[in-house]
């Protein structure tokens, strides 16, 4: 016997019934496309997950004050006093895996200019700070050196901000804005970078020489935190070891004692994002392979009735010479082709509704080419599966009997 | 007298019902030579169909020999029962049997369909060829439900030709049909029958045996009657005097 009329044979069976085998396809064809477009969401927000994260400087490494224990009662972190000034010296000046590094100290206000006014607040940074956070000026230009001496009264602020206190368009570079009462002179305007993945607004934000913002406007001598970036994302493991044992050194921590700090990275961040968009990823994969065994259940069920009702056919075939093996694979290739052209078809509809829905929901999208291939595999593995039982037994059928079947 | 294509040597066939043992076979010796045009008869009950399945290698005996074209049956393999029935046997069901939605050609090609010896185009030229020799030349793409009874069988008939078998089984072969086309059917047979064929018909119905050159009688698994007929009458006269059909 061989293989070509083994499927010209299927092939005519399964033309004579179209609307059963498409009816049968349907269950394939919905559970591949579920696959490949919830997988494609999955994967398009780990995507896009991804880039914020790096688009946020993915060597990041932030320094805060830990919360300390008094008589048993651990301290809200941020009243902390521990993390000063010199300590962020000490670092800029000893740290060999850091490529940047800035205090952070911020003031919550309100902004005014003219008639507008606009809730935000000043943080006190450093120069490295654009750096550290991938922030470019736009228009203007960043403060100096000499601007952090003299803690003068300039500030650099972003698209958010320019829009909400200029309302009418004007350049803001140079004009004054006031805050918590202080005139600041903008000099400079940062690029949009849009919202990040978790929902704020990257373009909220007003930069002013750290010392200005300890000195005029808060008038404390410790900072918030401390930002830096390692030299490489390899190398952030690194850098926060160093970090950790220089502050330690500079706190005069006992061995015993802990940590009246912590340092977080950008790698735990994305690590946890990516946890998350995992786990959303699997969940979802998950709801779709069933959908997809759902389907394979629903080609056995067909093909199930399907030998029966053709059991007379089956007699005929016997009678005129096909053997156990023939009518096996006849029922096996036809249930193989349904799974295959159901995956296909499944496979445009997937990539359809994926585009859809990245065009209409303006989700982010991303088809991996395994996602379509493994989707593939598994409906053909389906198709030789759930086809198996019934076929296996069409082929067991004694062609006497199968012949007078009625 | 040509060669011997069956031969059969006290055939037994019992089958297993609950705790009794059915005798459907209870040593059936003949032989058939090429050419023959035999009807085997008897009741229901009587071993016929039994002995169809046993001829038509779909079942095999309890004891006995059963040779085909030469070739013992009694030993073999379902797979290798199921090659020998491809190229030695027609068979011809009183049901015809025919693929439904699948046209005349198509229905005529299926038993070279599981014959690797023969390619794609030899088996349309065959079965075109079938096709013509049962009188439907014309109707090669009808499609099996647009056909009649008689048209039907003449299709299940060219399918029997097709890997021109040693031997056609023929199971009531006539009996869905009405008078006038089992005459038309018989004449088709007698065509065979005339151009070499071997030809063996189970009926119940003893007016047939009037057209055959040989009759096995059957009653509980014996041959009761084994004849030989002298006088064969001409199907293609009887249906010539048959009354007009009125639509006609």
């Amino acid at each position: 016997m061989n293989i070509s009329n083994l499927f010209k044979i299927a092939l005519r069976a399964l033309a004579n019934n179209k609307m059963r085998a498409f009816l049968t396809m349907l269950g394939i064809i919905i559970g591949v496309a579920s696959v490949i477009t919830m997988l494609a969401i999955g994967q398009g927000s780990k995507k896009s997950i991804q880039a914020q994260i790096s688009e946020m400087g993915s060597n990041m490494i932030m320094i805060h004050p830990g919360g300390e224990m008094r008589g048993g009662v651990r301290q809200d972190p941020s009243a902390m006093q521990t993390l000063k000034l010199e300590n962020y010296e000490t670092l800029r000046n000893e740290c060999t895996f850091l490529s940047a590094i800035s205090p952070n100290v911020s003031s919550s206000g309100q902004l005014i200019h003219g008639a507008n006014n606009y809730p935000s607040s000043v943080n006190g940074v450093s120069i490295d700070y654009l750096k550290i956070r991938q922030l470019t000026v736009e228009s203007g230009e960043m403060f100096t050196e000499a601007d952090i001496k003299s803690a003068s009264k300039v500030c650099i602020i972003g698209k958010t901000i320019a829009d909400n206190l200029f309302t009418d368009g004007s350049d803001p570079i140079g004009q004054i804005i006031r805050f918590n009462k202080i005139p600041f002179r903008v000099i400079g305007v940062l690029k949009s970078k849009g919202y990040n993945s978790m929902g704020m607004d990257q373009d909220d934000i007003v930069l002013a020489p750290y010392t200005t913002v300890m000195k005029r406007l808060l008038a404390v001598t410790y900072l918030q935190g401390i930002f830096a970036s390692a030299l490489t994302e390899d190398m952030t493991d690194y850098a926060t070891d160093e970090v950790s044992r220089i502050l330690r050194r500079e706190h005069k921590l006992k061995a015993t004692d802990d940590d009246d700090f912590t340092i977080r990275t950008q790698q735990e961040l994305s690590t946890m994002l990516n946890s998350t968009t995992n786990l959303m990823t699997t969940l979802l994969a998950c709801i779709a392979g069933i959908s997809l065994i759902v389907g394979g259940i629903g080609i056995m069920n067909i093909m199930y009735v399907s030998v029966t009702e053709r059991t007379r056919e089956i007699g005929l075939r016997m009678s005129v010479g096909a053997r156990g093996i023939d009518i096996l694979s006849q029922f096996l290739i036809e249930a193989i082709l349904i799974s295959i052209t159901g995956g296909l078809i499944g496979v445009i509809f997937g990539c359809g509704a994926s585009i859809i829905v990245k065009n209409v929901a303006h989700w982010p999208i991303f088809i991996q080419p395994w996602s379509v291939l493994l989707s593939f595999a598994v409906c053909t593995i389906t198709g030789v599966f759930f086809g198996w039982y019934p076929a296996k037994k069409a082929a067991s059928l004694d062609p006497i009997e199968a012949i007078r079947y009625e | 007298m040509g060669k011997t294509v069956i031969e059969l040597q006290n055939i037994k066939r019992d089958f297993i019902v609950g705790d009794e043992t059915v005798h459907a076979l209870r040593g059936v010796s003949f032989s058939i030579e090429e050419g023959e045009f035999v009807t085997i008869m008897g009741t229901s009950g009587s071993g016929k169909s039994t002995l169809l399945n046993t001829l038509g290698c779909l079942d095999t005996p309890s004891s006995g020999e059963y040779y085909l074209d030469g070739i013992s049956v009694r030993k073999m393999s379902k797979p290798e029962r199921a090659i020998l029935r491809n190229r030695k046997i027609g068979f011809v069901f009183q049901n015809y049997n025919l693929l439904p939605k699948t046209t005349a050609v198509e229905n005529v090609e299926l038993p070279l369909m599981y014959n690797p010896a023969v390619g794609a185009s030899e088996r349309r030229e065959r079965a075109i060829k079938a096709l013509q020799n049962v009188g439907l030349g014309d109707r090669l793409e009808h499609k099996s439900n647009q056909m009649s009874g008689g048209q039907m069988q003449r299709v299940a008939i060219a399918r029997a030709l097709v890997n021109n078998p040693a031997v056609i089984l023929a199971d009531e072969a006539t009996g869905n049909l009405d008078t006038r086309t089992s005459f038309e059917i018989l004449v088709l047979f007698q065509q065979l029958h005339a151009s070499g064929r071997t030809i063996i018909f189970v009926t119940h119905n003893p007016d047939i045996a009037q057209y055959s050159s040989r009759n096995i009688r059957l009653r509980d698994g014996h041959i009761i009657e084994d004849t030989v007929n002298k006088n064969i009458l001409s199907a293609k006269q009887a249906l010539a005097a048959l009354p007009k059909n009125d639509e006609e």
